[in-house]
């Protein structure tokens, strides 16, 4: 039977992450960092997940102040991490458009060494101008160009990390040689970078941290099939997720690569209850503290691209129809509808049929809850996707800071250790040991 | 008894700043990569009661020469990068200071505000920066986006003139004007969490920092909410006019490397006169400590010993930017109760081998120092800012609304 892999993701910055229930604690304070890390590895997990953002969201040219906002330095807190876990990996989303390979490079193999071998990044570049407003360079590539500036990035920090050979540290005092004279020595002339020099970092305990990757569009695909370890995906109901997994693993073969040396991990939702009807009444009730009645007008305006604010949350949709023109009411977030029009009929043709009001239909049609359920229920339905290959595991995004991941580590994951699918206790002490992919010394 | 209590930090640096210390038979070369070694020092230094410990870092590798790659094997090469070293030790030390040292030259300030201000969560108000140029050819030849000559002796005849210089400390100001209004470009109440209006944030209290200079802009706001400590402890080493005027406009500490009391009366009153000229009075005053390289032992022939094997081991005599004191602990609180009495607030010793040095300063002269009343016997504060009695300052853009 294959074994399920977990991740934790902390959330933060969208309305899925409810911030008003009495339960919510800190969004910065490195305390909420430490408690759901610690419940992850407790848990027994395969990697903690941090995102992304370099720009505060706006829309209506306002900053969003609906939802959670702010965030830390991604790599900054796992480092801080790696002092209060010893297993756990540590994966965070950079965004390679803002960054230097030099310079990324360098700190995530500086987290690799300072976590003993538990580093990971989630590669995402941006073509977005709005985000670039806060850098020196960056955010004005063609959208062609995202996946090419992209996979030059990787391969050039692949180069940087494999500058140090593991026998390049000699570090012998009798000897006189500290370390071997080429160490580090390296030359990268490309499209996008053109460097050159001497690496400072000598080989971590993974040789390569971790590489994790996002993105759904063909370019996306075939980029993680020829570099990616692993898929944050987001198909995670079971059929799309089976069809998923079937193309990104056959496009390995023509890579070299064995199927199992990729994993594909959806991120997902959960709502537990001791039985499945109170989980059921426990997603509902989330599902209304994310969608506020202010939130519900601002994601409706997110379709219409249209100030809707004189609209009552509780009232019918708009009849006017969405904005198709190209500039967005939204900045420094991917515009979710591919085609506003047909997505607004069907809205409509629903809140009629249904009698829903804005609110209530909001609910409905961005609720995104994958698995709800008493935890054996949860159990079984995740191990029926692991072994029905519609996933490698999952990313599991709590709705809660610091604890939204207790019940799920308190109630599930025994279930899954019984069914022999999840581990009981850590067997390697890395992130690829985890993942069962070998380290690239 | 002198009134006021001098401050003490250490700067780390791979095996110690002798370039042979790594062979030193206390040294453990083999963990200089690990977290337990950086542990285990900032450990001691705490244990010292030290205001903070600096951790040194370039974005290429140590070179004896004044620019490009020296090829040699027998000096430590390679380092981490010292902000990630700095947030690995925060969660295992509660009081002493963290202070990292990061470029301003290929750095993007909106990553640096957001690290430091990070550090600064994660410590719970014991973040630093130490802000530095990066001059060299090598470093510039990493990412391939600056043109930048080799460095010359030539060149740094008189570096107040070189126009590079003068460019990346322009460029240094800039970056630490940026980074300082991004920490502030959330006030500190602006998480509100309003269940009535359903707003989470107050955006009236998140402000854009609109910098504008003449390498970059930044529109901000941070992602990272207002840091513990409002902002960050700022230093920088400086050694003329220029440095001194980047540190007198923008940084809360500044470390000088005089080699006689008639210098540091000197240095302080040159750094004292142009802070006059170029310091926003807002700003407190700037501090001004004195690097010192130090070999010590409990007796002065031991020290001497040691340093003198060290220089045959390595194959040259040791010298520094900084003065090099050789003694024994006693000789050098001597020397620093001289040199404080003639202008200085603190020093910051780079020990020339880890961890002796070091224990011989938390365990030697801190004692000694606390017997002549000249330092702290517990730490009196949580933060960074309280260990130096800065206060807290309030964001400038509190209060203003958009």
């Amino acid at each position: 039977m294959k074994q399920v892999i977990l991740a934790a993701h902390f959330p933060g910055v969208n309305n899925h992450t409810v911030w008003s229930d009495p339960a919510s604690g800190s969004q910065i304070d490195f305390a909420s960092f430490t408690h759901l890390a610690r419940t992850a590895e407790r848990g027994r997990f395969d990697f903690f997940f941090l995102v992304d953002g370099q720009r505060l969201r706006e829309q209506r040219g306002k900053i969003h102040d609906l939802d959670v906002v702010g965030r830390p330095d991604s790599l900054t807190v796992l480092s801080g991490l790696a002092a209060v876990t010893d297993h756990l990996g540590l994966a965070g989303t950079i965004n390679a458009t803002f960054n230097e390979p030099y310079e990324l490079a360098r700190k995530l193999a500086t987290l690799d060494h300072l976590s003993g071998g538990r580093a990971g990044w989630n590669v995402v570049t941006s073509s977005d101008a709005f985000t670039g407003e806060n850098f020196r360079r960056g955010g004005f590539l063609e959208h062609a160009q995202r996946y090419e500036r992209a996979e030059e990035f990787v391969r050039t920090v692949n180069e940087l990390w494999d500058s140090w050979a593991a026998e390049d540290l000699v570090a012998d005092p009798s000897a006189g040689t500290f370390a071997r004279a080429d160490a580090g020595e390296f030359a990268h002339r490309g499209t996008h970078f053109d460097i050159g020099g001497h690496f400072t970092v000598p080989r971590s305990p993974q040789g390569r941290p971790l590489t994790i990757q996002a993105g759904d569009s063909e370019g996306g695909r075939a980029f993680a099939a020829a570099t990616a370890d692993a898929i944050f995906s987001r198909h995670s109901r079971l059929q799309e997720g089976q069809a998923f997994y079937r193309d990104i693993k056959s496009r390995l073969a023509a890579h070299g690569r064995s199927p199992d040396s990729l994993k594909i991990l959806p991120g997902v939702t959960f709502a537990l209850g001791d039985t499945d009807a109170e989980a059921q009444e426990n997603a509902d009730h989330i599902r209304r503290q994310q969608v506020s009645p202010q939130t519900a007008i601002l994601l409706l305006e997110q379709l219409w691209n249209r100030d809707l604010s004189a609209y009552d949350p509780e009232g019918p949709l708009p009849e006017i129809d969405p904005d198709v023109s190209e500039d967005s009411i939204i900045k420094g977030r991917t515009r979710m509808y591919r085609d506003p029009l047909k997505a607004a009929a069907e809205w409509r043709a629903l809140a009629e049929s249904k009698k829903l009001g804005i609110r209530d239909l909001i609910i409905e049609v961005t609720g995104r809850q994958s698995f709800i359920g008493s935890p054996s229920r949860v159990a079984e339905e995740i191990n029926e996707f692991v072994q029905g290959d519609a996933s490698d595991g999952f990313i599991l995004v709590p709705h809660l800071t610091p604890g939204g991941l207790d019940a799920f580590v308190d109630t599930v994951v025994p279930l899954l250790q019984e069914r022999g699918v999840f581990r009981a206790e850590y067997e390697t002490t890395t992130l690829r040991g985890h993942l069962g992919l070998e380290s690239e010394r | 008894m002198s009134a006021v209590p001098l401050h003490l930090t250490v700067a780390l640096d791979g095996a110690g700043w002798h370039p042979a210390a790594w062979r030193d038979p206390a040294a453990s070369p083999k963990a200089l990569f690990t977290a337990a070694y950086w542990a285990a020092l900032v450990a001691e230094a705490e244990h010292g009661l030290l205001d903070f410990v600096t951790i040194e870092d370039s974005l290429a590798l140590q070179t004896t020469r004044l620019d490009g790659h020296d090829g040699r094997t027998d000096q430590v090469r390679g380092r981490l990068d010292a902000v990630l070293v700095a947030s690995r030790i925060a969660p295992l030390t509660s009081r002493i200071g963290l202070v990292p040292t990061v470029t301003t030259t290929h750095t993007e300030p909106f990553h640096v505000a957001s690290s430091i201000a990070t550090l600064d969560y994660v410590s719970s108000g014991r973040a630093g920066w130490r802000a530095q140029i990066s001059g060299r050819h090598t470093e510039a030849a990493h990412f391939g986006r600056r043109e930048v000559p080799e460095l010359r002796p030539e060149n740094l005849a008189d570096i107040d003139k070189a126009p590079l210089v003068r460019e990346l400390f322009g460029d240094a100001a800039d970056a630490v004007e940026a980074v300082r209004r991004l920490w502030d470009s959330w006030e500190d109440d602006a998480v509100i969490r309003d269940v009535a209006t359903g707003r989470f944030v107050d955006r009236d209290r998140l402000h854009y920092v609109d910098f504008e200079g003449e390498h970059f802009t930044v529109k901000g706001p941070s992602i990272v909410p207002r840091p513990p400590q409002g902002q960050p402890l700022v230093t920088a080493l400086a050694h003329a006019r220029l440095p001194y005027e980047f540190a007198a406009r923008g940084a809360d500490v500044v470390y000088v490397t005089p080699h006689d009391t008639e210098q540091v009366r000197a240095i302080v009153g040159e750094v004292r006169e142009i802070a006059g000229e170029v310091r926003d009075p807002d700003a407190g005053e700037l501090k001004v400590f004195a690097d010192l390289v130090v070999f010590l032992g409990e007796d002065g022939d031991e020290a001497r010993g040691r340093r003198a094997r060290l220089d045959e081991l390595d194959g040259a005599a040791y010298t520094s930017d900084a003065a090099i004191f050789t003694g024994t602990p006693g000789e050098l609180a001597d020397l620093l109760l001289e040199w404080r009495a003639a202008g200085l607030e603190g020093f910051r010793l780079r020990p020339a081998v880890l961890p002796t040095d070091l224990n011989a300063i938390t365990r030697g002269l801190v004692p000694e120092l606390q017997g002549r009343g000249a330092f702290r016997r517990a730490y009196e504060a949580d933060t960074l800012r309280g260990h130096l009695h800065l206060p807290r300052p309030a964001s400038r853009y509190a209060g203003s609304r958009r």
